[in-house]
């Protein structure tokens, strides 16, 4: 035998070997342990991130923005012959009658009364379209709910625009809010909206604004100057390419073009930049143009845009005539700075100094937005609601769990209980557990093909969505109902076989009361995953522009997630918190049906 | 008289004709007293009425059903003038079908109706009349037909619990058959549309072709019109998709499962499992905004900052939110095969004086590579297959290329866009769609067919 | 109490009334605990699952170049006594010890030592083989590469062939060292194991009832390799068999329900027995 492994030399015997290691490897050992608890903190961050990022854009959706006002409901234009009023018209012929009313004209002067020296067809389009499409809806449900309106005034809170909707929550632009310094004096004609008009100001209080509006000149001259700083690292790089000596033909020419092109925009953003920092520069008078925030002037309840700020005077436009004339002591009058430039909003300055008006006036609000729980779906952000999609969620849902249930447990238990061990079971099982991992798209062009084409089921409807929802889901529930089979312990069989039931009554009588709570934490998770697909659904046309609340399983009808990629495609930024929050609801129906598959599996949990 | 009343009276006579059988059958036995001269208990009975009053009869409406449009329509055109019909591409010969059949429904049609049309409608109208009537008088006979039969079989000896329970298991069968069904379904649907596809479009084109533009198919007279159907740039797109989804998800996915696994104290995985459990369970549209409005934003942003040119529909965004997605798909499938490496491979590594990483790394890891290799490919397989993140954050320009801050498209994405919106049935641009759903069908097949064998028989080896 | 509950509950068939009675008098050991050149040290080691009290003031000696025999009914916790001496019970995470450990003075016990290089001089080999799911040689050169024991590949290649041999495995597989260690038959597979432990060079060779699963003659081959490996190792040895025990051992140790109850020379306790349960047990009458 050889006496190697205990070598005489004390320094290299493995005992002080392996100390001498020590070291090195809980380093490592910290180092890979530290890998893995940052990769689950990475998966949970990732959680967090998702969650928090939908709700802070959707938890808005909520609540929805309303003006008040006092509408006055005309009897002549409602009502003209009483026949409203005098109540003998059935459901039907009320609504034919309200049909014809022009009730969108009644919002509208109820709006206008409010600023009574809007004048002119630009003006009043620019008012008018701060209330919402829905509003005359409102007012003809009002009517039509109550009779006895007709010929009174009424406050009524009406839907507001979803552009005021999200000014008012903060998405439109930021404000800043400064209290004027010194003493405030107007000039000018106060009457009329859009008249020139000249602000006087003691001891230079305008200064810090002019400075504010320099700063955003020069802030925005840098970010020009970022940006030519890419196009000419373009530049150079299509210039490099041109130095090679074995470029092709069309690849030169494309190379040249591009070159040209940055050249240009270069050239054309150096002669704004120039201008930006000299007119940031210049010690007269800065005008202010529509590319840059827009300053307002708040005094003596009326607004003036400003046009051309000077240290202790400035010009401006009147966007809200004010109460008086007189000069306005310090601290009673406001600038206020909307940071995101007019060009790049949705509200001009005059319908946002109107809009500041009326929350002034406390006339508009935010409540808590029933008709997104009670609508379907509309092309106005401020209308569209999930009851539609919840619906037919529902509708589509019940189907699929009426038809894939007894599906699913009658063959869980033939495939468990008595199938014969054969090529084609074998075949089944194979196939069970690979359609279960078959893309979802792919069922989609099934229920394509075979239901709608080939076996005529009607496109759109819960009917159609619910049986490719039942393929798709059976083998999830296939799969969970023979685990719980299996977890039943073959002696409650023997127990029931030896007194005398048959193979049929064993199982029906006793092992699936037991594999029961099994089942159907399986089927819950099967719901789950149905109540949130959407893929296949595209393929059976559920992606229809469907307004009515579905009635039953063969309207056309969409689902919540099906909603949800809808509303995600649709461009209006109002549209982006009713996407959020249609998520914060499925999401909320997803975790309420897990849990309850969690406790079910808690409760009924039995060891053998 | 629809046919939900129909299936509702059904059901109906079934309850009824269960609670006859089981009269009947007391009354043969000589009253409650004497049941035990039965064969089977009076319910058997019972059931045996109700299964031939109503199997029957549901399998004839189901039939019915699935039918009468058909043939109904059949039967109108075959009415029409056959000048009216003859030039008729298929296409606007359902628009006329549709036409028909709204007009007899008592709907507003789209186009202004010809007398033939109308009469057509008028005829369409007799004939559902008909088929209605003749549908309720066949299914009642049907019923008691079936409930004379039960009726003559109930006789003292007669075995009807045996026959109960047959034809119980003849329905068990049927069920499990459906997994079967549904995967011929779904080969047959893809297969026969692509066959269709491959007569106008050269596989070989379609498969190696590198240019993709099936819009210009819809201009169906102009030169050229059959489109590109090149399919290169879309399988290179999904496969960068994955890619960088699986870049993410794999290491992720694999270290927090190791952790979970092997370090984690009991009270961390009582937590942190079920939270990455709810990551798997989040819809993938949800997913998709995510992507869209959150994650591509920022990563354009990200790239403005270092003057990196990151395309807003980037394959980049959509991919790491694939990865985030498969994040727990990984993480639980590596959790359960690392928990089947038997316990006696860990001791025996420990009691060499392995620390738990050098265990893990050298040990566990190894042995549970064929399990964690047929996970990554179920991953890869999901990943391909995945439809919504990709519709909503990656774009719609088949690009051939490798960068991932570029857009590139997918197989699903092109297959939702061909499918959506207007559709010609039979135009090729339609028709590739079934192809591409044909080619993602086998690749992933052929993915879950090699991940599960493997899994499989990585259990095998420690069971 | 608690003994007397868990006495009734493992309770083989024909243990008698007087057995119980003997039982709760067992709380000292009969026999020589010590050792005349002790390598481990074991005093008033008590261990406990969550509340099971599975190890009860247990104090013996282990001594240089000896095999010791550990025996008794299953369930006596002669292997948990075992899996304390190179701290494998700290796998377990209900498992609780308490009591001192000493190897060569050093008290192993304490959360301080480091179990590491404790696991490295004091090696196990266990019931079932457990070789890696890798190449013979791969399985030999784990424990060496990770503590670093070789500097080159040529050392490596000497030292898997010198514990291949003292193993007595060399002959039979030196053809096919790269071949899957699990592709061995049952014996071959311990005797890989063995080897495996040996060649990070440990003092003490702990095995726990290392035949178990194996046939008579793979039994032969390690008892004659165990009878080898005493020259140069101290091996503690749990064994179902008293016929084994008596042929490797020198000492024997009987436990009995966590209880040590008699030590001594092999011969002594399998020729005079002086305990009841020690006799009943050595003649069969149970276990």
């Amino acid at each position: 035998m050889s006496n190697s492994l205990t070598t005489s030399d004390p320094v290299r015997s493995p005992r002080a070997i392996v100390e001498a290691s020590l070291k090195r490897r809980y380093a490592a050992e910290r180092g890979f342990r530290l890998l893995g608890a940052s990769a689950v903190v990475l998966g949970l961050g990732f959680v967090l991130i998702l969650f928090l990022s939908i709700v802070s854009k959707g938890y808005t959706a909520f609540f929805q923005s309303y003006i008040e006002l006092p509408v006055s409901f005309d009897a002549e234009l409602i009502d003209p012959n009483g026949a409203l009023r005098e109540g003998d018209l059935d459901a039907t012929e009320v609504a034919r009658e309200l049909r014809s009313v022009n009730f969108l004209k009644l919002a509208r002067e109820a709006l206008r009364a409010e600023f009574p020296d809007v004048s002119g067809r630009t003006q009043r389009r620019n008012l008018d379209a701060l209330l919402s499409p829905g509003a005359p809806l409102q007012l003809r449900r009002m009517v039509n709910e109550d009779p006895t309106v007709i010929g009174t005034e009424r406050s009524v809170r009406l839907l507001a625009d979803d552009d005021v909707d999200m000014f008012m929550k903060g998405r439109s632009t930021p404000i800043l809010r400064a209290d004027g310094t010194g003493v405030a004096t107007l000039e000018g004609d106060l009457t009329k909206i859009g008249n020139a008009v000249a602000v006087q100001v003691s001891d230079d209080a305008l200064f810090p604004l002019l400075e504010q509006a320099r700063s955003r000149l020069i802030a925005k001259a840098d970010r020009l100057t970022r940006q030519q700083a890419g196009l000419q690292r373009t530049r150079d790089d299509q210039t490099a390419l041109l130095e090679q000596p074995d470029l092709s033909a069309d690849k030169k020419e494309e190379a040249e073009r591009e070159v040209a092109r940055n050249e240009r925009d270069i050239d054309r953003l150096e002669t704004k930049i120039q201008a930006l920092r000299e007119e940031a520069r210049g010690s007269d008078e800065l005008v202010l143009s529509a590319e840059a925030p827009s300053f307002l002037l708040r005094i003596n309840d009326g607004l003036i845009k400003l046009i051309a700020l000077e240290p202790d005077r400035a010009r401006g436009e009147l966007l809200v005539p004010p109460a008086s004339a007189m000069p306005a002591e310090a601290g009673t009058w406001q600038t206020l700075e909307l940071t995101t430039p007019q060009d790049a909003r949705r509200l001009n300055d005059q319908q946002l100094a109107w809009v500041l008006q009326l929350q002034h006036e406390g006339l508009l609000s935010k409540r808590f937005n029933v008709p997104f729980f009670t609508n379907g779906t509309s092309r106005e952000p401020e209308l569209a609601g999930i009851a539609g999609a919840v619906l037919g969620s529902f509708y589509t849902l019940l189907l699929t769990l009426l038809f894939s249930f007894p599906i699913a447990v009658g063959a869980a238990l033939y495939l468990e209980e008595f199938a014969p061990k054969n090529r084609l079971t074998d075949l089944i099982e194979v196939n069970i557990n690979n359609l279960a991992a078959v893309p979802s798209i792919v069922f989609g062009l099934l229920g394509l093909a075979v239901f709608i084409n080939f076996f005529g089921v009607p496109r759109s409807t819960p009917l159609v969505a619910a049986m490719v929802l039942t393929l798709m889901t059976l083998p999830t529930i296939i799969i969970a109902s023979r685990a719980a089979l299996k977890s039943v312990p073959p002696s409650i069989r023997e127990a029931a076989l030896g007194v005398g039931a048959s193979p049929l009554q064993t199982r029906l009588h006793h092992v699936l009361p037991l594999a029961l709570p099994g089942m159907m934490t399986g089927t819950i998770i099967g719901m789950a995953q149905a109540l949130g697909e959407s893929a296949p659904l595209l393929m059976i046309g559920m992606i229809a522009f469907i307004v009515d609340v579905p009635q039953g399983f063969t309207d056309p009808a969409t689902v919540l997630p099906v909603q949800i990629f809808l509303w995600a495609d649709s461009p209006e930024r109002g549209f982006v918190e009713r996407t959020s929050a249609a998520i914060m609801v499925l999401l909320a129906f997803l975790i309420l049906m897990n849990l309850t598959a969690v406790l079910l599996r808690r409760r009924f949990e039995r060891r053998w | 008289m629809s046919p939900s009343l129909l299936l509702l009276i059904i059901l109906a006579a079934m309850a009824l004709a269960y609670h006859l059988g089981r009269k009947r059958a007391i009354g043969v036995a000589g009253g409650v007293a004497q049941i035990n001269r039965l064969h089977s208990l009076p319910a058997y009975y019972g059931y045996y009425a109700a299964l031939w009053v109503g199997l029957p009869a549901l399998l004839l409406l189901l039939f019915w059903v699935g039918l009468q449009e058909h043939i109904l329509t059949a039967l109108t055109i075959a009415e029409l003038p056959p000048e009216m019909t003859a030039q008729l591409s298929e296409g606007q010969l359902s628009l006329l079908t549709s036409d028909i059949r709204n007009l007899a429904t008592g709907n507003i049609t789209a186009r202004e109706i010809s007398p033939e049309v109308q009469a057509a409608a008028a005829h369409y109208q007799r004939l559902s009349g008909l088929a209605s009537v003749s549908l309720w008088s066949l299914t009642g006979a049907l019923a008691l037909a079936g409930m004379a039969w039960a009726w003559q079989h109930t006789t003292i000896s007669f075995r009807a619990r045996n026959r109960v329970e047959s034809i119980l298991m003849i329905v068990l069968i049927l069920f499990s058959s459906i997994a079967i069904l549904t995967t011929l379904g779904i080969v047959l649907s893809v297969l026969f549309e692509s066959i269709r596809f491959f007569q106008k479009v050269p596989w070989t084109e379609f498969l190696f072709g590198t240019k993709w533009s099936p819009q210009i198919a819809l201009r169906a007279e102009q030169v050229g019109a059959s489109g590109a159907f090149g399919a290169i740039p879309l399988f290179t797109g999904t496969l960068l998709i994955s890619f960088i989804a699986m870049l993410l998800a794999v290491p992720v996915g694999l270290l927090s499962a190791i952790y979970l696994a092997e370090y984690a104290p009991r009270k961390v995985r009582a937590w942190a499992k079920p939270v990455l459990e709810i990551l798997a369970g989040i819809p993938t549209v949800v997913y998709g905004f995510f992507a869209a409005l959150t994650v591509a934003p920022f990563m354009r942003g990200l790239g403005e900052s270092v003057g990196l040119d990151i395309a807003s529909e980037s394959a980049l965004a959509a991919g790491l939110v694939m990865g985030i997605m498969i994040i727990p798909f990984v993480s639980s499938l590596s959790e359960d095969v690392i928990n089947a490496v038997p316990q006696s491979l860990r001791d025996g590594s420990y009691a060499l004086g392995a620390t738990q990483s050098e265990t893990i790394r050298r040990v566990i890891f190894p042995a549970a590579l064929p399990g964690i290799v047929g996970g990554v490919l179920l991953a890869v397989s999901r990943a391909i297959g995945e439809t919504m993140i990709v519709v909503m954050a990656a774009g719609l320009a088949a690009n051939l290329t490798a960068n991932p801050f570029e857009s590139v498209t997918t197989v699903t994405v092109q297959i939702v866009t061909l499918l959506t919106g207007d559709q010609e049935f039979d135009s090729a641009k339609t028709l590739a769609a079934f192809a591409l759903g044909l080619t993602l069908f086998v690749v992933t097949l052929i993915l879950n067919v090699i991940a599960l064998h493997i899994v499989r028989k990585y259990r095998e080896q420690y069971e | 109490m608690n003994t007397i509950a868990d006495a009734i509950a493992v309770k083989p068939a024909n243990l008698t009334a007087d057995h119980l009675a003997q039982d709760q008098s067992t709380a000292t050991t009969l026999g020589e605990i010590t050792s005349a050149n002790p390598r481990m040290i074991c005093r008033d080691v008590n261990v406990w699952y969550d509340d099971k009290h599975a190890i009860k003031n247990v104090s013996l000696d282990i001594g240089q170049n000896e095999v010791i025999a550990m025996i008794g009914p299953s369930g006596c916790g002669k292997s948990t006594f075992l899996r304390c001496l190179n701290r494998m019970n700290d796998t377990i995470p209900a498992a609780k010890v308490r009591g001192s450990i000493k190897l060569d003075g050093q008290e192993i016990q304490d959360r301080s030592i480091d179990v590491v290089p404790l696991r490295a001089r004091v090696g196990m080999v266990f019931q079932k083989p457990n070789p890696f799911p890798k190449s013979i040689y791969e399985n030999i050169a784990y424990g060496p590469r990770i503590h670093g024991l070789t500097n080159n590949r040529e050392e490596l290649d000497e030292l898997v062939e010198t514990s291949l041999k003292r193993a007595g495995l060399w002959k039979e597989v030196k053809d096919r060292l790269d071949a899957p260690g699990t592709s061995l038959s049952g014996g071959q597979q311990q005797r890989l194991c063995i080897a495996r432990t040996i060649s990070v060079s440990p003092e003490v060779i702990l095995m726990d009832e290392p035949c178990s699963a194996l046939d008579p003659i793979a039994t032969a081959i390690i008892e004659e390799l165990i009878d080898e490996l005493r020259q140069q190792y101290t091996i503690a040895i749990v064994t179902h068999s008293m016929q084994q025990a008596a042929r490797v051992s020198q000492r024997t140790a009987y436990f009995h329900l966590g209880d040590l109850v008699e030590v001594g020379t092999t011969d002594d306790i399998f020729n005079q027995p002086q305990h009841k349960l020690t006799e009943d047990y050595i003649t069969g009458r149970f276990g």
